[in-house]
């Protein structure tokens, strides 16, 4: 038997298994969106798919109710864990009133969530990041002090709003955990095209204050750079950006090909590193697991998935009407 | 380059006039100022000055005509000939149109294109906004007849708006006055009662009064025929007009004037001597109508179609009669003035109204008329209201009549208020009230009565 | 009542709004120790410590998104753009997002911030210190946008601003900081956001603006008076939403309708307040609404003939108001 890892880090038995859950989730959850992408069911997935060790790795750190979370689209395994459930992905999926993303007002992946701490997100990529030290910097002010992450992927670390949220964080040293998940394609362009230093870690250093970088398709080492950086933000000692390595396992989204771009050796390749096969290991490893409660947990996984999907395809859409709702509060 | 001269708008709310005399010939030299024609509207006469220099090269309007305000009238060939520029005199804020071409003064650069000048010569084509189209057609009004006071003569929302206001449009104006009378008809007797007169009531269109419309009514040998004059046709117009649209009810009050009677006859000579005025039973009931006037202010109103004006000021008509025509001028402010002020302007505005020298604000204004029909005898009239006003009063002639006072005879001097009313505006009950007022007002003058 | 400039309307209103709510601050460059370079945010800092009037990096995206985080969560932030030419780095923020979150989640978040910004030319200050840039955001449903005229309106609308639940952009037309004086209450009063105001009855014509030429309006109409001309005129205040009745109502009153904004014409306010107009009061027009605009260049010039022609000035606003009467 391998050493727990996990118990190093501060993990109990319990947490690492529920950690492969949520991660198993997301992935079939996504997966279903595919197939129903593919039946003509629902207009659009984008996925989390060789995401989910880093995503849910990185959520564990977090103390869900009090922490807020500013994630970016493919974030499907920080919002099981920050609460929301295989039905409101379902909800989104198929555009349905109910969805408590956004009522069915936007694509799936925007996600959003008061009762969640997750705060609304849009299309333009990096927004949010200057948002995230918006909280913050009120959570300071307030006393409320919370730690708050906020996502992005390694092309998105071009956009000015990365750099001036993480500027004006590191200026005032605010408890912010800047959570790039480098999954090496921004769509089509590889990463050599979009940095020309080694990491997007070493972005951190410009604005004085930790960068690295790290396996994102281990959710136990996630967990433990990701519990680091929140305890120093708590303390009071700034922000950390942390570049989570990984690789994006489907194309960009179900409008993309990613046949033009990648040759097929490089994603089978990757493949075999897929982190949901490798957290499975490790747990049947360290005795956690074994064959018969893998299964069990996928059954219960796909059960979930099932009733989520039956339940949303068959909820209401929003009224035609209702489109004009939400303009202005009173 | 000729300059054209238009027909100006005198006065508010006119629409028309006549050309009753032109001054000056085709081939005559005139100044800026010199005067060109005698001109009538609504009971006034102006002489039109010329607003350039130059020579008359065309008489358009014939004497006798009537046109509508901003018809060209005459052309006056510039001195300087064809090269000189027009340099007509800016129009005054509220005159009428310019009797030239508006000069194409400097077009502000900010703000929107100005629309090009007509072609000099071409009539100008009036286009109306969507507003004066509108207003037009909810209160019948004739555009074309409408004189426009805004740029180029473009007929404006509020030159409509002030037609309505002011109680409607005048008639249309007549048809050419028939030159000669048609000749006797052959036709036996028996026959001319059926076939006149050709004209019926029924085919006098509802909303133009038939003051205008030619009869064929036969003339004798030895019959007179006198052409109507502009002066009589306004008349008409206004008298066939109000008696149309109005429609007319008519009371009376008999007042014990003995008292006044007794006081004036006690105060006049002084008064003339002091005032150089002669102090007349006038003033006393001009001065009863205004206070009662204040007192019942529906009687100062105006009927405006969808709505009832109640006049602020108090502006009294008086008719002064001519030998040919009858004259209405204002008693501005009336209830600002004593007796002796009322006095005043109505000796005024009687000789200016005699030396024809009434000007057009003299004339407008009024808002009740006091109609002094005692003057020719008259014990009872039943006048025709001065439009758009509510309510006309004629103050008939004072006679001495047996009168019972607490069962004895006595020997009183009488005389008989009648009273005109617009039973659109006003009812029985409130001129009845008001003359009560009057008569209450009149049988307490005495020795105590002011005069100043 | 206290006569104050326009400036000091808008400092009053933030001290006020301050003091009574813990969770209103200020963000912006140069807003602490300097108290803005207008200094509209002078003695702030003084009164309320560095931690509520924060000076920022040099970066107006991150004032903004900042800005909106901080208001996500319960926060009243005041964010200020230096000059309203630099708040285009913003724009996404304000566009993208505060514009949007009510909306996009379906009234789960809102965004109560509000975003000052002093606009216009006049003060020599070229093409990136005069601009106009109000029509760039009205067609934002989600955004509100306020431009006063007066030290009173600003005070009771800024107050307005802070307080609405929705994200405001509060235009300061910067020539009227220290022009335009008036009585201005100490009381704690506040003006609704989305009602234009008559300030001055009229009969002949009607006249739209705001800003600083709602003043050079009403200078006009003071003279037009002694010619006879009856000058109605509206100020907007309100930029989006459109007072739609407060339009209808003052374009009907006269018939004849001039709009005036120093922003250029082509695509700006006049535009659409011309089109309510249009859509609204057709049968009580007697001339076509006219629009006395700043000319359709990018910006205004430095070289002071140039800016003079781009402005608009009392003069101008003078004719157009003649010539429409004249009409």
């Amino acid at each position: 038997m391998s050493t727990k890892r996990h118990e190093a880090v501060g993990l109990t038995d319990q947490q690492v298994l529920d950690m492969y859950y949520y991660m198993l989730l997301a992935r079939k959850l996504d997966e279903r969106q595919w197939l129903l992408n593919r039946a003509g069911k629902v207009p659009f997935v984008i996925s989390c798919q060789g995401q989910e060790a880093a995503q849910v790795g990185a959520a564990f750190a977090f103390e869900i109710g009090r922490d807020y979370f500013c994630p970016y689209y493919r974030d499907l395994g920080i919002v099981l864990v920050a609460g929301q459930s295989a039905r409101d992905t379902m909800l989104t999926a198929f555009a349905k009133a109910e969805d408590p993303n956004s009522g069915g007002r936007q694509m799936p992946g925007h996600f959003g969530g008061k009762k969640f701490n997750i705060l609304t997100g849009s299309s333009p990529v990096t927004t949010q990041v200057p948002h995230a030290v918006g909280i913050a910097l009120a959570g300071r002010m307030t006393g409320k002090n919370p730690v708050v992450y906020t996502s992005f992927g390694e092309g998105s670390s071009n956009q000015g709003d990365f750099h001036e949220g993480a500027n004006f964080a590191g200026v005032h040293k605010l408890p912010v955990i800047f959570f790039c998940e480098n999954n090496k394609y921004a769509i089509s362009v590889p990463l050599s095209k979009q940095l020309a230093c080694e990491s997007v870690a070493d972005r951190a250093i410009g604005y004085g204050f930790k960068g690295v970088s790290i396996d994102g398709n281990d959710p136990i080492e996630v967990y433990r750079v990701v519990k680091e950086a929140v305890e120093r933000g708590r303390n009071g000692e700034g922000p950390t950006l942390i570049e989570a390595v990984m690789y994006r396992l489907v194309p960009h989204s179900s409008d993309d090909d990613d046949r033009v771009y990648r040759s097929r050796e490089e994603v089978e390749e990757a493949k075999k590193k897929d982190p949901i096969i490798q957290f499975a290991n490790y747990l049947k490893s360290v005795g956690l697991m074994d064959d018969a409660s893998e299964q069990e947990v996928l059954q219960k996984v796909q059960a979930e998935v099932d009733e989520a999907t039956d339940y949303a395809e068959n909820a209401p859409y929003p009224t035609p009407e209702s489109t004009l709702d939400h303009v202005y509060g009173s | 380059m000729a300059t054209q001269v238009l027909m100006p708008q005198l006065g508010e709310s006119v629409t028309e006039g006549t050309i009753s005399k032109w001054l000056v010939n085709v081939g005559d030299v005139v100044k800026k100022y010199d005067p060109l024609a005698e001109v009538t509207t609504d009971k006034v006469n102006a002489e039109v000055p010329s607003t350039v220099s130059g020579r008359v090269s065309q008489i358009v309007v014939a004497e006798g005509e009537t046109v509508a305000v901003g018809t060209l009238i005459l052309y006056i060939e510039e001195e300087g000939g064809a090269s000189a520029p027009a340099p007509a005199a800016a129009p005054a804020p509220q005159a009428a149109p310019a009797p030239a071409a508006t000069p194409a003064a400097a077009v502000p650069q900010a703000a929107a294109p100005s629309t090009p000048a007509p072609a000099a010569g071409d009539a100008p084509k009036q286009r109306y906004s969507p507003a004066v189209m509108r207003l037009a057609q909810e209160h019948n009004i004739d555009l074309s007849r409408v004189a426009g006071t805004g740029a180029e003569g473009r007929v404006t929302r509020k030159d409509v708006q002030a037609i309505i206001d002011a109680g409607g449009q005048a008639p249309a104006a007549a048809p050419a006055p028939v030159a000669e009378a048609p000749a006797p008809q052959a036709a036996p007797a028996a026959a001319q009662v059926t076939q006149t007169p050709t004209v019926t009531a029924a085919q006098v269109p509802t909303s133009t009064p038939a003051a205008n419309v030619s009869y064929d009514i036969p003339v004798a040998t030895g019959d007179q025929v006198i052409p109507v004059t502009p002066i009589r046709k306004t008349i008409a117009n206004r008298m066939v007009q109000s008696k149309h649209e109005a429609p007319h009810a008519w009371t009376m009050v008999e007042v014990d004037v003995t008292n006044l009677v007794n006081y004036r006859s006690s105060v006049k000579d002084e008064f003339k001597k002091k005032e150089g005025v002669n102090l007349t039973f006038l003033p006393f009931f001009i001065k009863a109508v205004v206070e009662s006037l204040k007192e019942f202010p529906m009687l100062n109103s105006q009927w405006a179609g969808d709505k009832i004006i109640v006049k602020k000021n108090i502006n009294i008509s008086i008719a002064v009669a001519t030998d040919d025509a009858l004259y209405v001028p204002v008693i501005k402010d009336a209830d600002q003035k004593s007796v002796y002020g009322i006095a005043k302007s109505i000796e005024d505005l009687a000789a200016r109204t005699r030396a024809g020298k009434l000007t057009m604000d003299d004339m407008t204004g009024g808002t009740f008329t006091v109609n002094n029909t005692g003057s020719f005898g008259s014990v009872m009239s039943t006048p025709i209201i001065n439009a758009p006003q509510a309510a006309i009063l004629s103050v008939e002639s004072i006679v001495k009549r047996p009168v019972v006072i607490n069962d004895m005879i006595a020997v009183r001097s009488m005389v008989n208020l009648c009273l005109s009313l617009d039973h659109r505006v006003l009812d029985g009950l409130v001129c009845g009230r008001f003359l009560q007022a009057v008569k209450q007002k009149l049988e307490n003058i005495g020795p105590d009565t002011k005069l100043y | 009542m206290a006569v104050m400039t326009f400036i000091e309307a808008v400092t009053l209103a933030m001290r006020e709004e301050m003091r009574r709510d813990p969770s209103v601050f200020l963000l912006g460059e140069d807003v602490g120790i300097r108290g803005g370079v207008f200094r509209a945010s002078m003695g702030l800092i003084e009164e309320f410590g560095e931690e509520r009037v924060i000076d920022t990096p040099l970066a107006e995206s991150a004032i903004a998104g900042v800005a909106i985080g901080a208001a996500a969560v319960g926060m009243r932030p005041i964010a200020e753009m230096q000059f309203a030419d630099f708040i285009m780095p913003a724009v996404n923020q304000i566009v993208s997002e505060a514009a949007k979150m009510r909306y996009r989640s379906a009234g789960d978040w809102n965004c109560p911030i509000t975003i000052r910004a002093p606009f216009g030319g006049g003060v020599h200050g070229a093409l990136y210190h005069s601009q106009s840039v109000e029509a760039m955001f009205n067609s934002t449903p989600g955004l509100k946008i306020v431009a006063p005229s007066t030290p009173y309106d600003a005070k009771g609308l800024l107050k307005a601003a802070i307080r609405d639940n929705d994200p405001v952009l509060f235009f300061e037309h910067k020539r009227c900081y220290r022009l335009i004086k008036g009585e201005v209450p100490d009381t704690d009063y506040v003006l609704p956001i989305g009602k234009a105001d008559v300030k001055r009855e009229g009969t002949d014509i009607t006249v739209i603006s705001y800003g600083l030429t709602l003043h050079f309006a009403l200078q006009a109409a003071e003279k037009l008076a002694a010619e006879g001309i009856s000058a109605h005129v509206l100020d907007l205040r309100t930029l989006y939403p459109l007072d739609k009745d407060a339009i209808i109502q003052a374009a009907s009153k006269t018939g004849k309708v001039l709009v005036i904004h120093e922003d250029n014409k082509e695509g700006g306010i006049g535009g659409e307040v011309a089109a309510i107009v249009a859509e609204n009061c057709l049968f009580d027009l007697d001339a076509p609404v006219r629009r006395l605009c700043g000319p359709d260049v990018p910006a205004m010039p430095y070289s002071p003939p140039m800016e003079k022609f781009f402005m608009i000035t009392p003069e101008k606003v003078l004719e157009a108001m003649r010539e429409l009467a004249l009409f």
